[in-house]
């Protein structure tokens, strides 16, 4: 697999591209500013729903049980899912036992994670993503981009050509409004069709024992209420106490993640249907090793609002597919290499540790300080290349001694100005890709220091 | 009056030496004993930043005991700072002398305004501004007010340069998006770092700024790399340059 340098390389490289993608996720930054600097009450809501979710997070078995007790009392059947696996067996066992075919499902990025999609497709199972971002980039047999906006890197002429050969619609359409009503058109007929609807969580209430779906589209309440059956996915992390912590939530999630006051849609699911079932999967898959973690426990805290992505100057210029992994930008690159430390290595260097994502997080996770944390995790497991960590080690020894840092300085200053451009610009300096060197002074500091009158 | 360590930053020792003559002149004009402990070398940023703790420690062990012993210690850069006061701690977490130094290591702007009081700035400075709030001083030493936070307004550096007469600060479309300097990251994430500072000076450029001014040569070593490359008329200038002249009282 390539790193992440490579992959936004060939991103940037189409720079007119790269910089509507940039454009298309500030334009959201912005609206996220106008929302939040609205509420007077700004950080002290961000400062409770940090505090709610460490204090949920310190006892979270507990409230993962008072949920399990709550939730069973409602009618609901639970079940437990150690890994990616476990859940998609369970999914396809409450399934197979309702002899479902056709699934339809909504705001999940829990089932993207699990890659249960092609999992119950393999076994029989027509499996509709309805909300239209996610149908986008399941036509296009993409997984999305990003978190709440699946399709950002898409253009809405790239959306018309594949609608065009996917849905029928006129050659060249890309009216936004024409589109969306094909789409609309097309799922109408798989929500009659389908015989169970599958929906992600943004919480889950312990004290009642209910989940709340957040949504734009009104999808996740159509999965949820036509057929008789349905099953909502969850992390662990998902949990809060109580159904009032839901107004702290509630106010900032939307706001910070796409400049709305709130969702179209805040759809709260206490029980089954009259006369149907309702199953919530509870699953682990690696998020209680992180809890283990203090240094990077507060990454559970992560509500999945989408504002680090849109402020992240880094994945606004390299786009989402460039981090290979289900979850990209700063949460991402802290959750992906706890899950395989190795393969996604290039991750928490994808930053510049400008820390806006920190500042914007609405429960307040100290994201570029757990990407520089990793930095350090990923050098103790060698899994950063030896020429780097040689030559940090090189660098430190140089600094550590008084002498060979002024030697080695001047000797730099002395001879740079003299190599011929082709090698002081030669393939070893990615510096002077696109930069000029640094000048290049005929004293340092220290020796000008000798002539200043003290 | 306070005796003060100057830090200079490796790359300002050797790199840009004015601006730490600039930062020496401005602060023993306020009559402060400045020294500046020749033995220095590095904070351990660049390596702490890559992950590599084990090269960086020996550096921050080295700095208390080089710095440990003044009352205050001033620097050209908010990030080296920022390395001091924020990631220092997990090392040298009970060590004589490392609460004071935490507490007593300051960037030069805040330095001025928070420390020595400086109220009024008595210069000239004739050209239209662009101010780059870089990342570590605005976000992790609170030089100003991010644009994230839904907090009041203040900018302890536009507090200082604005009095300055003639000058015009510009208004950035982005006022504090990071330049893509990042250390290693200018190196290891070449295209997205180059296109990060090639942006930065478009909206510069934009707002009409012919200065583009910052607390931290590092960002501006970038940005005026590729500036030259490309020909651009800005310049980049340290704010020590910017107020070396003026008189602070």
């Amino acid at each position: 697999m390539t790193g992440h340098p490579e992959n936004a390389a060939l991103f940037v490289a189409n720079e007119e591209r790269a910089h509507w993608h940039d454009q298309s996720l500030w334009f959201v930054r912005a609206k996220r500013d106008r929302q939040a600097s609205g509420i007077p009450e700004w950080e002290a809501l961000r400062a409770a729903a940090s505090a709610i979710k460490t204090h949920t997070l310190s006892r979270l078995a507990d409230y993962l049980e008072e949920f399990e007790r709550n939730a069973i009392a409602n009618g609901i059947q639970v079940h437990w899912a150690r890994d990616g696996v476990e859940h998609n067996a369970i999914v396809h066992q409450i399934l197979a036992s309702h002899g479902v075919t056709r699934l339809v499902k909504s705001k999940s990025m829990l089932t993207e994670e699990c890659h249960l999609n092609p999992y119950l497709e393999a076994q029989g199972i027509e499996v509709t993503d309805t909300d239209l971002g996610e149908r986008i980039v399941q036509l296009r047999k993409e997984p999305p981009s990003h978190i709440v906006m699946p399709a950002i890197h898409l253009k809405r002429q790239e959306i018309g050509d594949l609608f065009h050969i996917e849905l029928g619609t006129d050659k060249g359409a890309s009216d936004p409004k024409y589109l969306t009503e094909a789409a609309r058109g097309n799922l109408r007929s798989k929500f009659l069709g389908a015989q169970a609807g599958l929906t992600g969580v943004n919480f889950a209430v312990a004290e009642t024992g209910g989940i709340v779906v957040c949504t734009n589209e009104g999808n996740a309440d159509m999965g949820a209420s036509l057929p008789r059956l349905h099953i909502a996915c969850m992390g662990i992390e998902k949990l809060i106490p109580r159904a009032a912590d839901l107004s702290v939530f509630l106010r900032l999630l939307a706001r910070s993640g796409t400049g709305q006051p709130i969702t179209a849609y805040t759809s709260h699911f206490n029980g089954p249907l009259r006369g149907g079932e309702m199953h919530v999967v509870i699953v682990d898959n690696g998020r209680s090793r992180i809890l283990g973690q203090p240094t990077f426990r507060r990454s559970l805290s992560c509500i999945r609002c989408g504002a680090c992505m849109n402020t992240c100057p880094v994945y606004r210029r390299s786009g989402g597919y460039s981090y290979g992994y289900t979850v990209p930008g700063p949460i991402g690159s802290i959750l992906a290499p706890q899950r395989d430390p190795k393969k996604y290595a290039s991750l928490p260097f994808a930053s510049s540790l400008c820390g806006s994502c920190t500042d914007v997080c609405p429960v307040k996770i100290d994201l570029h300080h757990q990407l520089l944390a990793f930095r350090k995790v990923l050098v103790d497991l060698k899994a950063v290349p030896l020429q780097k960590r040689l030559s940090m080690a090189v660098m430190g020894f140089v600094l550590s001694h008084p002498l060979l840092y002024r030697t080695g300085g001047s000797l730099m200053r002395a001879i740079v100005p003299r190599l011929p451009r082709g090698l002081a610009y030669g393939r070893w300096n990615p510096w002077g890709i696109q930069r000029e060197l640094p000048p290049m002074p005929k004293q340092s500091f220290r020796d000008l220091i000798q002539k200043e009158p003290s | 009056m306070p005796n003060v360590g100057l830090f200079i930053p490796c790359y300002v020792d050797q790199l840009y030496p004015q601006v730490g003559i600039a930062t020496l002149r401005i602060l023993r004009r306020l009559g402060l004993n400045v020294e500046f402990p020749r033995e220095q070398t590095c904070c351990g940023q660049p390596m702490a930043n890559s992950g590599s703790d084990a090269a960086a420690r020996p550096l921050a062990e080295r700095f208390l005991e080089i710095f440990g012993k003044y009352d205050d210690v001033v620097a050209p850069s908010g990030s080296c700072v920022s390395m001091v006061r924020n990631h220092y701690d997990h090392w040298l977490h009970g060590k004589p002398r490392f609460e004071h130094l935490r507490g007593h290591t300051f960037e030069l702007c805040e330095y001025l305004t928070d420390v020595a009081k400086v109220v009024n700035v008595d210069g000239e400075f004739p050209f239209k501004v662009g101010l780059q709030m870089s990342c570590h001083g605005l976000r992790e030493l609170r030089l100003g007010r991010s644009s994230e936070l839904m907090v009041a307004p203040f900018n302890k550096v536009r507090q200082l340069l604005t009095q300055l007469r003639g000058i015009e600060i510009v208004e950035l479309s982005r006022p504090d998006e990071c330049c893509g300097f990042g250390g290693t990251f200018a190196v290891a994430e070449e295209a997205v770092s180059c296109l990060m500072g090639l942006d930065r000076i478009q909206d510069h450029a934009r707002a009409g700024a012919e200065v583009i001014a910052g607390f931290d040569m590092s960002c501006l070593m970038h940005l005026d790399g590729l500036i030259r490359r490309t020909n651009q008329p800005q310049r980049v200038m340290h704010v020590a340059e910017i107020l070396e002249k003026a008189k602070l009282s």
